[in-house]
């Protein structure tokens, strides 16, 4: 156990390190940072002494090693557009990404869990066609058009809710929350079933095949040999172990909705993380760009570590695997 | 299951006879959704690749264009015009002919990242399979991490980064061989995995070992004897990464950050409309998103009939 814990943490700070040596690249060679910070006019000399104060004639890998080590910190620099410390643009911004990522997280799961299990249990009924059949639709939709047009039918024909932005926010500390206010909750309705829609329809798929694949095995056809009422079978026997599937899914998937926030943001004009992201990658701010990808990288990258540890102690049965496998 | 092995007495029968008596093609008929599938993706490929001919109007000839005819909306509502079929943009544009206009530039996109990923990850997955060791284990764990992020999310990244190295201008007329270069990046990784599984099976096989034995070069074996016995799922993979290319090029466009309002996907008329969304002229950008659902569902469905297809496994269940 604890050598498969060293090895994944091990895993873990090497995907880190490689994605600060991305970040690192972008800003050694992308842009000119003297040229931006001097101006049109300047001499060799000033260009010198500049070099040598940002540390830029130092050897490749002692600037990357400062750069990690300034990473660890929260320190990336200033933004080239907005002329802030970057870890402040984002800290503010962080609050809205994920209330959205977990408000559609919970809205996926809560309405993802109950449809698959019908739809597992009434495999042929109509209604469960329609669920599938729409289901279907939804993954070809990309996120972007459901947003369109949620905003045109909700917004622009009835007018139930606002299209854009994240209505009034209480200052908590440095946290800026949409839960207590009126406003702040109906903006984000919009939002999270846009974000959430995907892995609605993904739980959904999951728990169905899940559903319909231990409903097959033979402790179920004992269960029900032993005269155990309906509900007790499918959701005292059942449901509990499709669980530990889903819960690794829905634990992954929380990093794809912070990533496919970046597309709902935009299309709401959310002010969160993503969409100061797509406003840095069409400026060409560097920083931003490097502090953004190195923050997401480690949301899934821990993620995928606590996914990964909890089915480890959660499934007893992997850990047989990875032993008669020789550990691979 | 009883196969009747082909008799090689009689003469061969031709190529048309052979592809209408053939497995797949009665998967085909027997599937109705899979025929429209077929149909709407022929028709909305026809209607792109022949947009100069048959588009009723050209968008880009700013002569023809009047504001007078700006924003008109569909035939079937008032205060139309019968020439503007689905109605007209803020500029006087026919909606239908920049729809034709911009599904082209979305398939070629489609196309040409699907072919740049699959040659590159067809590529380096010959060579993890073959070598092996540790260039086997580089490529494998890029692999690996690239595929624990999101698609979406390497291509923005790497157009972000083509962007942040060209200047503006320059970066309009580049434009489409970025978008191109990013897809086609964020989408190998699937490729090499599974030509690296079947490579691996394959190379130990008696007819490489007779290869190597008469000295063929190893570039050789690799694309000449390996390749044609891998390619297959391969191409049914390609079959669906093409509605997500599609997909994500529209999503990259719709973002603002892929094809410029000049030389418009399908993704950039949907940003572009999207502004007049609010004053209800609804029909700038419903269209257009129409037109790109029903492009990527309808490849969908022709991939995942493909799959099937093609897949011997299933057809013993059916």
């Amino acid at each position: 156990m604890i050598a498969f814990i060293i090895r994944r943490l091990l895993q873990s700070v090497l995907v880190m390190l490689a994605v600060a040596f991305v970040a690192f690249a972008l800003f050694t060679y992308v842009g000119d940072p003297i040229a931006i910070m001097l101006g049109q006019e300047f001499t060799e000399q000033d260009r010198a002494r500049i070099s040598a104060e940002l540390g830029l004639d130092q050897p490749f890998f002692v600037q990357f090693a400062r750069f990690v080590g300034n990473a660890v910190q929260g320190d990336f620099g200033l933004s080239y557009r907005l002329a802030r410390p970057v870890e402040e643009l984002l800290l503010e911004r962080l609050p809205a990404t994920l209330e959205l990522s977990l408000v559609a997280a919970f809205f996926a799961l809560l309405v993802g869990l109950p449809l698959g299990v019908y739809t597992g249990l009434n495999r042929d009924s109509w209604l469960s066609r329609v669920f599938l059949t729409v289901s279907l639709i939804g993954v070809s939709l990309p996120t972007f058009l459901i947003g369109i047009l949620l905003i045109y039918v909700f917004s622009v024909e009835v007018n139930w809710f606002p299209s854009f932005g994240r209505g009034e926010t209480v200052q908590l500390g440095w946290w800026s929350t949409g839960f207590l206010t009126v406003s702040g909750l109906r903006s984000l309705i919009l939002p999270s079933i846009t974000l959430g829609l995907f892995q609605l329809t993904l739980i959904m798929r999951l728990v169905r095949a899940e559903m319909l694949e231990v409903l097959r095995t033979d402790y179920i056809k004992f269960a029900r040999a032993r005269g155990l009422s309906n509900r007790a079978v499918h959701f005292g026997h059942a449901l509990k172990n499709t669980l530990v599937p889903v819960i690794t899914i829905t634990g992954l998937q929380l990093g794809a909705i912070i990533a496919f926030a970046i597309i709902t943001e935009t299309v709401f004009q959310w002010p969160g993380m993503g969409y100061l992201f797509i406003q840095s990658v069409y400026f060409a701010d560097v920083p931003v760009m490097a502090a953004y990808l190195c923050l997401v990288a480690f949301f899934f990258v821990a993620i995928n570590l606590i996914v990964d540890l909890l089915y480890y102690a959660v499934d007893p049965r992997l850990r047989v695997d990875r032993a008669i496998s020789g550990g691979h | 299951m009883a196969t009747t092995l082909p008799d090689a007495t009689k003469t061969a029968p031709g190529l048309s006879a052979r592809i209408l008596d053939s497995d797949v093609f009665y998967s085909f008929r027997k599937s109705p959704l899979t025929m429209l599938a077929a149909l709407v993706t022929l028709v909305c490929f026809s209607g792109a690749l022949l947009a100069p001919w048959i588009a009723p109007h050209n968008p880009f000839d700013l002569g023809s264009l009047n504001l007078l005819d700006a924003s008109r909306p569909p035939v079937w509502i008032e205060d139309s015009d019968p020439r503007f079929l689905l109605g007209t943009d803020n500029q006087g544009r026919d909606v239908l002919s920049t729809i034709m206009y911009g599904a082209r530039v979305s398939l070629l996109v489609g196309f040409a990242s699907v072919i740049f990923a699959m040659v590159l990850g067809v590529t380096l997955g010959l060579i993890s399979g073959y070598v092996g060791g540790a260039v086997d284990a580089v490529i494998m764990r890029i692999a690996d991490v690239q595929l624990s992020f999101p698609a979406i999310l390497i291509a923005l990244l790497i157009d972000g980064i083509l962007r942040a190295a060209f200047s503006h201008q320059l970066h309009d007329q580049f434009a489409l061989y970025v978008l191109i270069l990013s897809v086609g990046l964020s989408y190998w990784v699937q490729y090499a995995r599974t030509v690296r599984g079947s490579t691996l099976v394959e190379k130990n096989k008696e007819y490489v070992q007779a290869a190597r034995v008469i000295g063929v070069h190893p570039i050789r074996l690799l694309f000449s004897h390996i390749l044609p016995n891998v390619i297959g799922p391969v191409l049914v993979i390609a079959t669906i990464n093409l509605a997500l290319a599609i997909i994500t090029e529209a999503t990259l466009s719709f973002l603002g950050v892929g094809m410029p309002p000049t030389k418009p996907s399908l993704g950039t008329l949907i940003n572009v409309g999207n502004d007049f969304l609010m004053s209800g002229e609804w029909w700038i950008t419903i269209f257009p998103g129409l037109a790109l659902v029903l492009m990527a569902l309808s490849v969908n469905l022709l991939g995942d009939w493909l799959r099937d297809a093609l897949n011997p496994k299933l057809r013993v269940t059916r």
